[in-house]
């Protein structure tokens, strides 16, 4: 067996779209099982199970599910409650959501009846990113499927009118902090909006709102029918339950792949990835949560493990579960400089630090990669990636200095060898530019 | 932050085809009744799919559709990059993956087969047929490198194997999208390790189930 999961342990059984993605198909591997049992049950059962399950949010930040549904208020009144799924998977790295929405569609639209129920609401929009267009297409199919059968609508089976209605962006990564989304879900720009108020309290259109990523949403009927003990059996106490990982880089089988969390890094690479290129001593450092993580060295990949709080006491964090390898003749600078490019691009320009910041320590970071730059500029990029850190409106200043401070963490030396070298070549010419003077 | 203009050459004029505007009415009434502005972004993305780009009556005519002011349409057109301000290739838009992780597989060598064959990114081919540009993460990165052609994603990609998809564009043809090395989906190369189990297929997860930790009959109320 690969990997520490066992097939029979798996939620995602059509992972690789082999089977029938179809209502037909995921009935059979056990969707829409018992789930009229289940709302029918109250929202506080279903909320109790979740936050027993130990479930967090898959979308990157780790939020307890079970207790943002309690956030929402306990009585419906004249604005409605929605469900908003975020399937806007946009982070370098991630392509997990992906599979869930093109191969096992159902599970995903399940877990939106079920989640309606735990937060009565009686809307959930699916908030999927506008280049999945393959993934947008199954997954509206599906939801027709669903709307004939009479499993979610109006008068459906389960007891507890739901609509699952389908918006779709325009390609902005921004669009997926939560904020961002709903402005964007409501037809402007998607330009986060300060907090509070909070989704909960005020979200789309200023009705109450929760948020989920798509993982998140597709295990709750999984957890609700296996029990939430064995969900909470996986993992650490932290951090529990099964998860999608993915890898790209320089591995030699890259792939997503189900797994339990707290699967020791390494195993992952070694069992699922078919291993670094070059074998395991080649490894140089990982991105482990998708590039908004600082990366973490080979030495401390070989002892890692995959739960929210081993990573975060390294620097890093488990993120979207996401990989990036990177081996030893992989160019660190120049694949963080790229990273800083694509802050720039996604930047929405709202908030100064972040929309002048990145396109700064952009800037900064393509010298560093040929090494013409000062010596005294890696600590004013240090000091500027920590001044745009912590003060924007949303994640993404924060999330564009945290692979640059990851990257200097480690591999500092690096950048200061480039600047050597570059100096050595230039000996005459930096002499010169003095004399100039 | 990308700097986007509308182009400086426009249409006269625009109008929505009848399949077009049926389903930009579909999108619109999925949202509440008076929030059909909500439905912007899915109706632009229409008249790109009508006209191949978006132009500036067009604007016109989705914010009068809408019930929007035309600067808040311009306003959402400028922000999302995946509009079209001006007219792309007949044949083939090309939208390689520059990405980290693409990069770290080889996006470098898809961008340069691009150069060679279509020219400068952001620019009509020559013979009009083709256009390429280098986009932000796609959402593809277990099958890096990859590049979306006309919608549909294009999947562990060489120089070679681009090149040969975009001689079947040229020749009109339209080659199915997915892995160009074979994989199914997501998975790895040489097949699945994973999910080999029958017994997840043959039913037995279909047969009637009792929810676990179901609150005991006429007790809802006692669980505080």
């Amino acid at each position: 067996m690969v990997g520490i999961l066992a097939d029979k342990d798996r939620i995602f059984t059509n992972l690789y779209g082999l089977h029938d993605w179809g209502l037909e198909g995921a009935k059979t591997r056990g969707c829409w099982n018992g789930t009229k049992d289940i709302v029918a049950q109250t929202p506080e059962w279903i909320c109790d199970q979740i936050k027993a399950s130990g479930l967090r949010g898959r979308g990157g930040a780790g939020f307890p599910t079970g207790l943002k549904w309690t956030f929402m208020p306990k009585q419906e009144s004249d604005r409605p409650h929605y469900l908003v799924v975020n399937a806007d998977e946009s982070e370098p790295g991630a392509c997990k959501d992906r599979d869930i929405l093109r191969n096992d569609p159902h599970l995903l639209i399940e877990g939106c009846l079920i989640a309606c129920r735990a937060i009565r609401a009686h809307t959930a929009y699916i908030y999927i990113r506008g280049e999945y267009v393959h993934e947008r297409e199954r997954l509206q199919a599906a939801i027709q499927q669903a709307y004939d059968a009479k499993l979610i609508g109006p008068g459906n089976v389960h007891g507890w009118d739901c609509d699952v209605r389908v918006q779709h962006g325009g390609g902005a990564y921004i669009c997926g902090d939560e904020t961002a989304l709903m402005e964007s879900l409501e037809g402007k720009k998607g330009q986060p909006r300060l907090k509070p108020p909070f989704p909960a309290g005020a979200g789309i259109w200023g009705a109450p709102t929760t948020i989920n990523n798509v993982e998140s949403i597709s295990v709750v009927g999984t957890i609700l029918r296996r029990g939430a003990d064995w969900f909470a059996g996986f993992g650490t106490e932290k951090s529990t339950g099964t998860k999608l990982f993915a890898a790209s880089g320089h591995i030699n089988k890259p792939c997503v792949v189900e797994d339990a969390v707290g699967i020791p890094v390494k195993q992952l690479i070694e069992e699922h990835f078919g291993g670094v290129r070059g074998g395991w001593g080649n490894l140089k450092a990982v991105i482990p949560g998708g590039i908004s993580v600082r990366m973490i060295p080979a030495h401390e990949a070989e002892e890692a493990v995959m739960t929210y709080e081993d990573l975060q006491a390294r620097g890093s964090g488990l993120g979207t579960g996401t990989m990036i390898v990177f081996d030893k003749d992989a160019d660190l600078v120049k694949a963080i400089a790229r990273a800083s490019y694509f802050y720039k691009h996604e930047s929405c320009g709202q908030c100064t630090p972040c929309r002048e910041g990145t396109g700064w320590m952009w800037r900064v970071m393509e010298r560093m990669v040929t090494g013409e730059a000062e010596m005294s500029e890696i600590d004013l990029l240090l000091d500027v990636a920590s001044q745009v850190e912590g003060h924007t409106i949303c994640g993404l200043g924060d999330a564009a200095a945290w692979p640059i401070q990851g990257l200097f963490r480690h591999f500092r030396h690096e950048v200061e060898e480039r600047i050597n070298n570059y100096r050595a070549r230039k000996g005459s010419y930096a002499g010169a530019s003095i004399a100039a003077e | 932050m990308s700097v986007r203009r509308l182009s400086p050459v426009q249409p006269e004029s625009f109008a929505f085809s009848p399949d077009t505007l049926k389903k930009a009415k579909a999108w619109m009434a999925n949202f509440p009744a008076g929030k059909q502005q909500s439905a912007v972004v899915p109706v632009l993305w229409l008249v790109q799919k009508q006209e191949g780009w978006v132009s500036e009556p067009a604007i016109r005519a989705v914010a009068e559709l809408l019930g929007m002011p035309v600067i808040r349409v311009l306003e959402v057109v400028t922000f999302y990059t995946m509009f079209m301000l001006e007219p792309v290739g007949t044949h083939a838009l090309v939208q390689v993956c520059g990405t980290t992780p693409c990069q770290s597989r080889g996006a470098e060598a898809l961008m340069d087969v691009c150069k060679r064959r279509i020219g400068a990114q952001n620019h009509r081919s020559a013979d009009g047929k083709f256009y390429w540009q280098e986009v932000e993460c796609l959402g593809a990165c277990a099958n890096a490198p990859m590049a979306a052609i006309n919608d549909y994603y294009y999947e562990d990609l060489t120089p070679e194997s681009l090149e040969k998809l975009l001689n079947d564009f040229a020749a009109g043809k339209t080659p199915p999208p997915g892995s160009a090395i074979g994989r199914q989906g997501s998975a790895p190369e040489g097949g699945p390790m994973t999910l080999t189990d029958p017994k997840l297929y043959d039913g037995s997860l279909a047969k009637k189930i009792k929810i676990p930790n179901l609150p005991a009959a006429g007790s809802v109320k006692e669980k505080a």
